[in-house]
């Protein structure tokens, strides 16, 4: 099974790494560029036959590691490779 | 006015704030207050911003001096250094955020102490921090020293401020509450300070910076309220910190400093743009008005109520003069920060809000600031202390193998080595540090003079735990004693007071005590207090922690080319021990690591001796007589014997020493703290020349032996490998992560 997780700030959370690129698009002469919020990708390979069972393993590394829930938003879908 | 929550007792309740307190309020405005009124007067008149309990208490702590130029209630407190040049510093606490989100909490932490420096115009060139963790062994403390590590040598790279050393505590009480105190010390001109007032009705008042989030709004409140499950769900007004937007702010306020337009600046830290404007009209007798619409905002539909309590962080409000908003614009935009003229000053004294022509926000700025409710809270002295000085030396069993147990207590968290955690800090950028962190007090260089500016900082919580009036006291000497060891003259501290909550009398006592003992010893070691701040409400479930008054002294060392280090540089030196060896063991790391006990009262401290030692020290370091100078602590004489042997950056040195106690135990003369010592080291035809300094001052001398070898070899209780002492020091922490 492949895990595919995204994980954003929660809105409302200031996004010193976005401000930054925005910037960046800015100077390059993007200037309709409104707002940018970036946040990671990320895929883990789960040795489960069916995804009903990962569920809740993933969801427990995103609470855990994956995310940071005080800061964070995380959602996933679970998939056959 | 459109749709806001009505006022209710309820809401009142939520909002902190007591049934008296909101008597009080509705005396004062002659009406109710609407919901954003009441958001403002909950925040400025909670313990974090008001001192309403501790006020009363802090009344006695001297903060005048000769070279005192600005002491408390200001940003931060300023002393006079000589050739026109002044130091500004200020310590302060971010433990609740801390606990919440560790490097977020740490980062911002950072920022604001920084910001209160660079606020009175000063270049930040050095940083500090005091650091108190739960157990080793409790499940969230590495979790939390991670974070709070990174956060801060995050947050403190990037701004290119030298973090150049501090003290990391581990201790059970601090498993639910742990404690951030953060410090930075600036340089300025002393003709060029800038101070958070707003003179003179009609200049324009101009918020530049960060835009305006919804962030950690009610952070304010949250320091006044322990912590019980449900903390976890206010975890969404944690700030996010932005450094690189922090250095931009820094330069651009520097550079409109070196102007003559503003004529007060205030950073915004908690309580935002509410604590900042009112503080400032306060301080100078006027008032301010702001129109909101004119707030840079980063999210849509914000309230009148989000925008004046947000602590979203990297934002100053000034007043500059009339006529001059163009030139002030155009700095500020060249930074390519956000900068907007949001009001002004007025004459009548009020804070004044406008939200779309309406005014939602109208209470005299000085009720705000000034004259919160004060209170007297009842104090008596905890029951655990009855049990605690029942302590008795003769029901401890005394270890066997002492040199093992030095081992042991070298490699325990603390004491040993903290390189992990400053390892990650930059402590070099500016090219200013001369010590570096790991010896008693880190030394910067004041280019451009001889001068250079000792800081350390300090607390042992246990002692003040157990008698936190002596807590109070060996606090502000172990500080001294640590600048005098580096060659230092102490000129002034500022403090970091931690306690549980207020509301019960035992904290109060705890609190009032080590008050009285702070008080006490910076009078006698002529240190006046000239800033810092009180957290309260360090409690989960009811639990407090150890009182904790977390002293930051500064000392100034005339001539940069005397300055001292801790360990020894030569073998054949002579070995000298000043004061003397009175082996109590109460309150002592040897007994909380090897004994697993916190009792007992700590070691007694006469304030004649320790100053006749510490000036017999200081006077030996002057002449250029002695080659090292390290101070007993922690771990007693055995430790800081080890220390001197291996904690220089060079070769390691081995000792061999005979030291004397009245017929006393060897682990009370090895591990006792008693207070009042240091170790020097010196070549032997010196020896002679301090014995006149000593004699003169009256203060106790023995020489105890000399440097040479590849062994610690203390009477015939230790006699170990320098190597092996040297590997458990080194690796303690890191190998317990």
């Amino acid at each position: 099974m492949l895990a595919r997780i995204y994980v954003t700030l929660k809105k409302g959370v200031l996004d010193p790494q976005g401000k930054a690129v925005q910037h960046s698009l800015e100077s390059l002469g993007y200037d309709k560029v409104k707002d940018v919020r970036l946040g990671k990708y990320m895929e883990v390979k789960l040795d489960y036959s069916r995804a009903g069972e990962s569920e809740p393993i993933v969801r427990e590394m995103c609470e855990k590691l994956l995310a940071n829930p005080v800061i964070e938003d995380y959602r996933f879908e679970i998939t056959e490779e | 006015m459109r749709n806001e929550p009505r006022v209710t007792e309820e809401l009142v309740k939520e909002h902190g704030l007591t049934e008296e307190e909101y008597d009080k309020i509705k005396l004062i405005l002659g009406r109710d207050p609407n919901y954003t009124e009441l958001g403002i007067l909950s925040v400025m008149w909670s313990e974090h911003c008001s001192y309403k309990s501790s006020k009363v208490f802090l009344q006695d702590l001297p903060t005048e001096g000769e070279h005192i130029i600005q002491g408390p209630g200001e940003n931060a407190g300023i002393v006079d250094i000589g050739d026109g040049l002044a130091i500004v510093f200020k310590m302060e606490s971010h433990n609740h955020p801390s606990f919440i989100e560790p490097y977020q909490g740490a980062a911002t932490g950072v920022g604001g102490i920084l910001r209160d420096i660079f606020t009175m115009g000063a270049r930040p060139v050095a940083s500090l921090n005091s650091l108190r963790f739960g157990a080793f062994d409790h499940p969230k403390t590495r979790y939390l020293l991670n974070g709070v590590v990174a956060g801060i040598a995050g947050y403190g790279n990037c701004m290119g401020v030298p973090t150049v050393g501090g003290e990391v505590y581990f201790n059970a009480c601090y498993n639910g509450n742990i404690l951030v105190n953060v410090f930075t010390l600036g340089l300025i001109k002393k003709e060029k300070i800038f101070k958070g007032v707003a003179y003179g009705p009609g200049n324009p008042v101009i918020y530049v910076g960060s835009k305006t989030g919804r962030d950690g709004i009610h952070g304010a409140t949250m320091a006044s309220e322990e912590f019980d499950e449900k903390s976890s769900e206010r975890r969404p007004t944690v700030q996010v910190g932005d450094p690189f937007t922090e250095k931009l702010l820094l330069e651009a306020c520097l550079e409109v400093m070196d102007t003559d337009h503003v004529v007060g600046i205030q950073d915004m830290g908690a309580a935002g743009l509410t604590c900042s404007s009112c503080e400032m009209a306060s301080r100078a007798g006027t008032g301010i008005e702001m129109d909101l619409s004119m707030v840079p905002k980063r999210e849509e539909g914000m309230t009148p109520y989000e925008l004046m309590l947000s602590e979203s962080q990297e934002r100053m409000l000034l007043v500059v003069k009339k006529g001059r908003e163009r030139e002030v614009t155009e700095i500020f935009e060249k930074w390519d920060l956000d900068v907007s003229i949001v009001g002004k000053v007025t004459d009548d004294g009020m804070l004044r809000v406008i939200d779309d022509g309406v005014t939602v926000v109208e209470i005299p700025a000085k009720i705000l600031a000034e004259e919160s409710p004060v209170y007297i809270r009842p104090k008596e002295r905890p029951q655990y202390l009855s049990k605690t000085e029942k302590f008795s030396t003769d029901k401890i069993p005394e270890a066997g193998n002492h040199g093992e147990v030095l081992i042991k207590l070298l490699g325990s968290p603390n004491i040993a080595s903290q390189e992990w955690v400053y390892r990650q800090y930059d402590h070099m950028v500016r090219t200013n540090t001369v010590v570096l962190p790991g010896s008693d007090a880190a030394v910067i260089r004041v280019k451009g003079t001889k001068k250079g500016i000792a800081l350390t900082v300090d607390c042992n919580s246990r002692y003040a735990y157990l008698d936190p009036y002596l807590g109070g006291m060996i606090a502000v000497a172990e500080s001294s004693r640590n600048l005098v060891c580096s060659g230092a003259k102490p000129l002034a501290i500022t403090d970091c007071l931690n306690y549980g909550n207020p509301e019960k009398p035992d904290i109060m006592w705890q609190f009032d005590q080590s008050t009285k003992g702070l008080s006490e010893a910076c009078k006698r070691f002529n240190t006046p207090v000239v800033g810092g701040n009180v957290s309260f409400y360090n409690e989960t479930r009811g639990e407090g922690i150890h009182p904790t008054p977390t002293v930051a002294m500064v000392g100034l060392i005339t001539d940069i080319g005397l300055h001292m280090t801790q360990w020894f540089k030569r073998d054949g030196d002579q070995v000298v021990l000043l004061g003397k060896n009175c082996g109590e063991l109460g309150g002592t790391e040897y007994l909380a690591a090897i004994h697993g006990q916190e009792e007992g009262p700590p070691p007694r401290l006469e304030l004649d001796l320790e100053i006749s030692v510490q000036d017999t020290c200081l006077e030996a370091i002057q002449e250029g007589m002695i080659m090292s100078a390290h101070d007993c602590s922690e771990g007693g004489i055995a430790v800081a014997l080890a220390e001197c042997c291996f904690s220089g950056p060079k070769s390691c040195h081995g000792v061999a020493v005979n030291i004397s106690g009245d017929n006393m135990r060897g682990d009370c003369l090895l591990f006792g703290e008693s207070q009042s010592r240091i170790i020097v080291s010196l070549y032997e035809d010196r020896l002679d020349d301090l014995r006149k300094i000593a004699e003169r001052n009256n203060t106790p001398l023995s020489v105890i032996g000399r440097v040479g070898g590849d062994r610690l070899v203390i009477n015939d209780l230790i006699d170990c490998p320098v190597t092996r002492l040297e590997q458990a020091w080194r690796r303690g922490i890191e190998e317990r992560l």
